[in-house]
């Protein structure tokens, strides 16, 4: 299926676009007509992130006439492992001005349009009016089932793709005779049971691979060339440079796409994600202590027995000397700790420790607390020589 | 037959990759799997015994909602996927 851009006809290329993209001219694949096609196109890139920069370079670079491109974020010191739009120089910088900066330096002939604003039910499709592909790049559920809705509602085919530290996937979405997102995922997971992200990072090339995939996807679209991931889904698995291809359906009932819709307006997606699941979000309130009075306590040198619950490669960043056991091991080595002893358990931020402290709760410790904000908070207001991560 | 775990799910799976299990339908695969790892049942199955909407099963590269579900037979040489719905940068590593 090809995406035909409104104003194809009237767009031409100068002299200087003809150079710039010869290799693509002398392909009968693009030719000149495919490259007016890419000119004519607006492709709109939901986030300048992981999976964004590589997007927004290299649709770039294939001469895309317009971009847009939603983010309300700012370039952070941790995003430079895989935002390759953005430099070192760009921290502290919107995301937007950097990838605009970027994309200007790729290929001056492209416009940008950037909306800095979070993607809502109210905006989404006012925004989305104006371009004719719409790549998904963004990072949680709630904006994946926005996106979803608002393209099928729109007309619009979603370019999807996404990443969980070594593994990807990639799919065209949202077109007319093929599935979206709701057809596959009907439902997304419950807060609660999201599996614990103890483990998280991503590898930072894994963003870059499937972000060139809806580069990819997106171009074939724009020309009417190739097979699109219509209906299949490609998988990722990075580490064993693995991919494959699952089939996908479109399912007649599905309530956005499917023959009878019930779903005919954008909802509140937050709300879709919170109370979808069959448990309540873990919001446990366990006992806490401050990193600056465990400080003050163990200068003091009281006896307390410091429970570290993260993995051994993050006790190697940095530790305060406790006792590792990672959360995930902790039943089945709680014999190893001393009820009888006080227990101050910590991790990277507090929150894994704050599972940690509710489990021990709950198998009879009484002597046990969370360090509030775990190294992250030591390193912030006790020992600013320790690196956060 | 062979199931292939997803990264999210494998610090439940005692970090494997792939789970050898006997089974004749997907049904008895999955109660294999969950029988030797049981933390992966509630990732798997809600409190009453359904499959969860956001956790996908493919035998080879079909889906088997589109099969027989639980009951579809399973052959010498099949895989069964489990696939979640991933999102991203969510990771927060708390």
């Amino acid at each position: 299926m090809a995406i035909v851009a409104e104003n194809v006809q009237s767009a031409t290329l100068s002299n200087d676009e003809v150079l710039r993209y010869s290799r693509h001219l002398i392909m009968p694949e693009v030719g000149m007509e495919g490259q007016l096609k890419l000119k004519a196109a607006k492709v709109l890139c939901i986030g300048a992130g992981g999976l964004g920069s590589p997007l927004a370079m290299y649709l770039a670079a294939a001469g895309v006439g317009t971009l847009g491109i939603v983010d309300f974020d700012v370039v952070d010191f941790t995003n430079l492992q895989r935002q390759i739009i953005h430099s070192t120089e760009d921290v502290g910088r919107k995301k937007l001005d950097s990838a605009e900066e970027g994309i200007r330096g790729i290929n001056p002939f492209v416009e940008v349009r950037k909306f800095e604003t979070r993607l809502t039910s109210e905006n989404a499709l006012g925004i989305f009016r104006d371009f004719d592909v719409i790549v998904d790049g963004t990072d949680n559920f709630p904006t994946r089932y926005l996106v979803n809705d608002a393209c099928v509602l729109s007309g619009k085919p979603n370019v999807y793709g996404s990443i969980f530290r070594f593994e990807g996937q990639a799919s065209v979405l949202a077109t007319r005779e093929g599935p979206c997102y709701r057809c596959w995922y009907p439902e997304p997971p419950p807060p609660g049971l999201v599996p614990s992200c103890a483990e998280g990072g991503v590898l930072g090339i894994l963003p870059g691979l499937v972000g060139v995939i809806q580069a990819t996807e997106t171009v074939k679209l724009i020309l009417g060339k190739g097979e699109p991931l219509i209906g299949r889904v490609l998988l990722v698995d990075a580490l064993g440079m693995k991919f494959r291809e699952l089939k996908l359906r479109k399912n007649p009932d599905c309530p956005v796409c499917g023959t009878h819709p019930t779903i005919t307006k954008l909802i509140d997606y937050q709300q879709f994600c919170g109370i979808r699941g069959e448990e309540a979000p873990v919001t446990t309130k366990v006992p806490e202590i401050q990193v600056e009075e465990l400080k003050q306590r163990l200068d003091a040198g009281e006896d307390i027995f410091i429970l570290d619950v993260r993995e051994p490669h993050e006790y190697q960043i940095c530790n305060i000397n406790g006792y590792l056991i990672p959360l995930g091991d902790l039943p089945k080595r709680v014999h190893e700790l001393d009820s009888s002893r006080e227990i101050v358990a910590h991790c990277r931020s507090g929150v894994r420790s704050a599972k940690a402290v509710d489990f021990l709760r709950q198998a009879g410790f009484r002597k046990v607390k969370n360090l509030a904000g775990g190294v992250l908070a030591w390193s912030d207001r006790v020992d600013p020589k320790m690196p956060k991560y | 037959m062979k199931i292939l775990i997803p990264t999210p799910l494998r610090q439940y799976a005692a970090k494997k990759d792939t789970v050898e299990v006997p089974a004749k339908t997907v049904g008895e695969a999955l109660s294999g799997l969950t029988s030797q790892y049981s933390e992966l049942r509630r990732h798997l199955y809600t409190e009453d015994g359904k499959l969860r909407a956001f956790v996908n099963l493919y035998l080879n590269d079909e889906d088997i909602r589109y099969l027989q579900k639980e009951n579809t037979p399973v052959r010498d040489g099949d895989t069964l996927s489990i696939v979640p719905s991933i999102a991203g940068g969510c990771c927060c590593s708390g």
